[in-house]
């Protein structure tokens, strides 16, 4: 919504600066886009006129003129083919800088002779576009009068954000009636003064459907002269950046903006009977003012005569009612439509117009047939003509609910103290209707003025009080902070997720936060890509789909990252992942992925591979506090990941964690080189801890007798897994044994084809006495026969 | 045989020059073998001892200890003195050169983001908040409706809602939480008053240019209860960004606006200084928007089963990306979200830097 200062003096009687103004608005609840000065640049530049115009004696398309300005008459060097004796212009010192080429001015010699200013083109004053000769200005004019003055230019142009809640803001009226209620002057907004009818309206209006239209007026402008608005209307209209048209069409757009009431105007000679507002019908279609075609449906409100639909109801009217230049009796129409089907019908046409904007944030439903006399007042004073009575069809819709009200809860919501009086007078600036509920009663009732349908109960009045007494009234008071015990204030789930990431920190890898979506091929190639999460209106095509899984996009950005030069990446991402649009299907995740390269370093270092992964997965699982001894690998793994260089970390049935290598075809769907080490722990899947039995840990229990140790090697299958044979030998006596640990794997050929050899240390505890070697052998034997039983595996020989 | 003390002077002359010229610690054995060995010369003299007369042997005896023990010392010395030699050859021999980098394991980094939502759970759980949690993918209701955005009203449009594409049974989709404020409804339907929480995480909105990305980070906060107003809502946040950006003088300036789930509502501008370039909380006198807040609509209690009457309370909304890059200069959002190493090396944080109150949170 934007306005002039000037236009805003219309309304509002003050002293005030444009600074304050504008501080004052946003302490109101006007929120200030921007101030535009034009005036502002133009400060150096004033009226000149040109007392002669020789030729440069050295140079054909210059001239030297003598120039009356605001300095004493000078010595000006001009080049521009209009300049003349006589000509009133625009004239710049030395020393200003010109706008249109940002060149400031030097006193130097053009071709001999010293030009003492400049002589300026629209174009170099970014008036307009004309850069072929010099301003040619009123010729009354007087020298040295500020240019931006001259020009009608020292008007800032204010431009506001209107909130939806308060379309009363979408006329200047209303913005000064709230700032005078705020303090900073008097509304003067002028009263209307209605022209008598001096005859029976010979246009009928309806409406046939309340509904959409609740009230329809009308009335018949015979013997109007159209033309060019007066320069003064023309003016306000292109400040605000409205393109001046015809008076009766800039008439209804300055209606529009100063009261927020839009209108509409029809040629009479085009229409057939009585006009209307009805709903659409199907099949139906006219061209619109803007030049376009619409289609109209059933859903929307159309302005109809018996012949066909003039327009869009507080939308757009069409081209064929419109008035012309030659157009001499005209209907005016008042209305009130609907916000909500005004709003509807602009989304679904994608049509807002200012009356389209007005409406579907719901227009003063008291206004209707005063807009409607402003008009004919305007009409009748710029164009002339004679006026038919008013008609009316339907009726407006009710005014806002009156409101009950206790002054005291200002201070109880907002916490700034207002005196009872003091809440009727402001309630009263803003147009608000107060009495006393009743005798012994503080409360008031409160009746909202008609533009003010946001008003649905108490809480709004407060807003009204608190922000006209002022935001800034507000004390600070000290809240009591609740006494007590807290519990922890985040989740387990976040508290596993926090501890996760320094986890992966620590082991070099670096926290990405990567959208929480991607293109549905990559999900698809990471089991994903569901029909249920999928966006309607991505941002773009490549951001379709929420992601089942971090690793798709970290895989991506490390390889960006190859790209510029910066190979080896080791990336991680504690978020969210969506395996379907429920409030269960949103899992928390820690996803790493490292780009292992081969490592430079001159002592020699294995390359990363699914052990290093695997290492780092399970210090994070660590961390994070997952029961890690308890955790079984498998190497069964969805498709995405290598087989056989890959593994899933299981509780019971549950896939707490997967790592390894991605699989080469699932990184090639992202455009990735291979290989990428990864590991994707699901924090959701973790058991809770223990939630009794306080903080305390067990006692710990420190054992007098030292344990000891045995080896055992192992010849296996080779297609038996190592961690069957760690868990068969250490399940082969509870009480004794305390760790086993996998030290040795070897094939080759000390050993038959199709076999390997495990060797394992096993940490034998004693609790009670020293063990014997009697007791040794018998673990032994415990121990070779549940490998044996479990692998097949026979001692080593 | 007899023995002289001129014979004994001689030969501790003569033992003595032999340890002092042995160069190798065999021949040094040797020597004090064919001395003090059994068969030594010193040894040799010894067993004479015994058939001295007690008179020669009083005056001889102790001489001949003195030179046994002066020569078993000057071995000893000299053995010593060939060790320390040995060691030092040997560490000369085995030294390398430590200038050569040690294989150093990397250290990561934690994202802005994250560590600032640390920062921010430490301040207001120090102030009695606790931390709730909402999904990402919302019902309509809870993103709009419960918050007072009437159906079809203008209000949500201002939101630039992403949508699923898939309906339910009533032809209704589901939408990606345009705010953190839906999880105030959830906190409200489960939780009796009083109530204080903050909940912070992804959001997100059709926008996408230079100073918006389609997805963010907000936190929200939400306190209900019989006496909140809005002016403890004021003391909060003075506490809550004096101790985010550890600066004593902040002023907060509460611009009146409009928000469909609260009312009153206001934008809350913070005191900044932009001359130079760069913005410091805390001084000079700009303004910036850095919130939204107000007292909780009485129609947002009534959706979540609170009575208006009873209870009241206050909300606000801050997007934490943007106090990221007040608190620790990065000039532009849309790289929080790209992964490039050399800005996470370069703007994240080390996993060992724990927020903490009493440390300070920065």
């Amino acid at each position: 919504m934007k306005f002039t200062l000037s236009w805003l003096k219309e309304h509002l009687q003050t002293d005030a600066s444009i600074d304050e103004i504008v501080e004052r608005m946003t302490m109101t609840g006007l929120e200030v886009e921007s101030v535009e000065d034009a005036g502002g640049k133009l400060k150096a530049f004033t009226v000149a006129r040109i007392v002669s115009a020789e030729k440069h004696p050295n140079a054909d398309k210059l001239q030297v003129c003598q120039v009356e300005t605001a300095l004493g008459n000078l010595e000006i060097v001009c080049g521009a083919p209009n300049a003349r004796a006589g000509l009133v212009t625009a004239f710049a010192p030395i020393g200003t800088t010109i706008p249109g080429s940002g060149i400031t001015l030097e006193a130097k010699p053009v071709r001999g002779v010293v030009s003492n200013g400049m002589l300026c083109s629209g174009a170099e004053l970014e008036l307009d576009t004309d850069a072929d000769g010099i301003l040619e200005l009123d010729p009354n004019l007087k020298v040295g009068a500020p240019l931006a003055e001259a020009l009608g230019l020292n008007d800032p142009v204010i431009d506001i954000e209107v909130t939806p809640n308060r379309p009363d803001w979408l006329g200047v009226a209303g913005i000064a009636r709230d700032l005078a209620a705020a303090g900073l002057g008097k509304a003067i907004t002028k009263s209307i003064i209605p022209v008598p009818g001096r005859y029976a309206s010979p246009v009928k209006v309806m409406t046939e459907t309340p509904e959409a239209c609740a009230m329809f007026s009308g009335r018949v402008v015979r013997g109007v002269k159209n033309g060019p608005s007066p320069a003064w209307l023309q003016q306000r209209l292109r400040a605000i950046g409205q393109r001046p048209i015809s008076v009766l069409v800039d008439i209804t757009n300055l209606i529009t903006h100063d009261r927020g009431r839009p209108l509409h105007v029809y040629d009479i000679a085009k229409l057939s009977g009585a006009v209307r507002a009805r709903m659409g019908r199907q099949g139906e279609s006219f061209k619109a003012l803007n030049g376009n075609a619409y289609e109209v449906t059933p859903a929307m409100c159309v302005i109809a005569d018996e012949a066909r639909v003039l327009g869009l109801g507080g939308i757009i009217g069409g081209e064929y009612s419109g008035v012309t230049e030659t157009t001499t009796d005209i209907l005016i129409e008042s209305a009130y439509f609907d916000p909500t089907l005004i709003h509807q019908t602009g989304r679904a046409l994608s049509l807002t117009t200012d009356a389209q904007y007005r409406f579907a944030r719901g227009v003063d439903t008291g206004f209707v047939v005063s807009g409607l006399e402003l008009a004919t007042r305007m009409i009748v004073d710029l164009c002339g003509g004679e006026a038919s009575e008013v008609i009316v069809a339907g009726e407006p819709p009710a005014p806002p609910y009156a409101v009950t009200f206790d002054p005291d809860h200002v201070r109880a919501l907002a916490g700034i103290d207002v005196k009872p009086t003091r809440v009727r007078a402001i309630l009263k600036d803003l147009g608000f209707e107060t009495s006393a509920e009743g005798q012994g009663s503080k409360k008031l009732i409160v009746q909202p003025p008609s533009w003010r349908r946001d008003i649905e109960g108490a809480a709004d009045l407060v807003e009204e009080v608190a922000r006209i007494e002022g935001f800034d009234k507000m004390p600070e008071t000290a809240p009591p902070r609740a006494a007590g015990f807290r519990p922890p204030p985040a989740s387990v789930g976040e508290s596993r997720m926090r501890l996760g990431r320094r986890a992966c920190a620590s082991l070099g890898f670096n926290e990405a936060a990567t959208w929480s979506f991607m293109p549905r091929a990559h999900a698809q190639a990471f089991g994903g890509g569901g029909e249920r999460l999928i966006l309607a209106n991505p941002i773009s095509s490549d951001l379709d789909c929420m992601r089942p899984s971090a690793l798709p996009n970290l895989a991506v950005a490390a390889q960006k990252n190859a790209d510029r030069g910066f190979d080896d990446a080791r990336l991680f991402e504690a978020g969210p992942i969506y395996l379907d649009d429920t409030d269960l299907g949103q899992q928390r995740v820690i996803a790493a992925l490292w780009r292992a390269r081969p490592p430079k370093h001159w002592r020699a270092a294995p390359q990363p591979d699914v052990f290093d992964i695997k290492r780092d997965v399970l210090m994070v699982l660590d961390a994070i506090g997952a029961p890690v001894a308890s955790l079984q690998t498998a190497s069964d793994v969805p498709a995405h990941w290598r087989p056989g260089r890959a593994g899933a970390l299981r509780l019971g049935n549950k896939t707490i964690a997967l790592f390894g290598e991605l699989h080469p075809r699932a990184l090639k769907a992202l455009d990735v080189e291979a290989p990428a080490l990864a590991f994707e722990i699901f924090v959701d899947a973790l058991p809770a801890p223990r939630a009794k039995g306080g903080r305390a840990k067990a006692p710990l229990e420190k054992l007098e007798l030292q344990p000891l140790t045995r080896d055992f090697a192992f010849v296996v299958d080779d297609g038996i897994a190592a961690a069957d044979l760690v868990r068969a030998a250490f399940g082969a006596d509870k009480a004794l044994i305390a760790d086993v640990s996998l030290f040795d794997v070897y094939r080759g050929e000390r050993m038959a084809a199709g076999k390997k050899s495990l060797a394992i240390e096993v940490s034998l505890q004693p609790r009670e006495k020293t063990l014997t070697d009697a007791d040794i052998d018998a673990v032994s034997a415990k121990i070779v026969s549940a490998v044996m039983k479990a692998t097949g595996g026979v001692l080593r020989g | 045989m007899t023995t002289s003390t001129t014979d004994l002077e001689a030969l501790e002359r003569d033992l003595m020059a032999r340890i002092e010229a042995a160069s190798q610690e065999d021949a040094l054995e040797a020597m004090r073998v064919e001395a003090l060995g059994k068969q030594g010369s010193v040894s040799g003299l010894m067993k004479n001892l015994g058939a001295m007369s007690p008179e020669a042997r009083k005056e001889f005896g102790p001489k001949l200890n003195g030179l046994k023990d002066r020569v078993t010392e000057a071995i000893l010395t000299k053995k010593a003195a060939f060790a320390e030699a040995a060691l030092d050859a040997q560490l000369k021999a085995e030294a390398v050169d430590v200038t050569l980098p040690p294989v150093r394991p990397r250290l990561g980094t934690i994202h802005p983001v994250s560590r600032v939502m640390e920062e921010l759970a430490q301040i207001f759980g120090e102030m009695g908040f606790s931390v709730e949690e909402g999904p990402d993918i919302e019902s309509d209701f809870n993103n709009f409706t419960a918050l007072n955005f009437p159906p079809k009203h203008p209000a949500r449009e201002m939101h630039d809602t992403f949508f699923m594409s898939a309906t339910d049974e009533l032809g209704a989709r589901k939408v990606l939480r345009t705010h953190t404020s839906p999880v105030q409804v959830r906190t409200m339907l489960k939780q009796k008053p009083p109530i204080r929480v903050i909940c912070m995480g992804r959001t997100y909105r059709c926008d996408s240019d230079a100073t918006h990305t389609p997805m963010f980070h907000q936190i929200e906060g939400l306190v209900i209860d019989e006496t909140s107003t809005m002016a403890d809502l004021k003391s909060v946040l003075i506490a809550a960004i004096k101790a985010f950006f550890e600066v004593d003088d902040v002023r907060l300036r509460f611009r009146p606006h409009h928000f469909p789930f609260t009312e009153p509502s206001a934008e809350v501008d913070v005191g900044c200084d932009r001359s130079g370039g760069t913005i410091k909380i805390g001084a000079g006198e700009d303004w910036l928007e850095i919130l939204g807040s107000g007292m909780v609509h009485p129609n947002v209690l009534k959706n979540c089963g609170i009575d208006p009457e009873k209870y009241q309370g206050y909300a606000f909304g801050m997007g934490i990306d943007r106090l990221a890059m007040l608190k620790y200069g990065m000039p532009d959002l849309r790289d929080f979200f790209a992964a490039d190493t050399r800005w996470l090396k370069h703007y994240g944080f080390s996993p060992y830097l724990l927020p903490g109150l009493a440390q300070g949170v920065g």
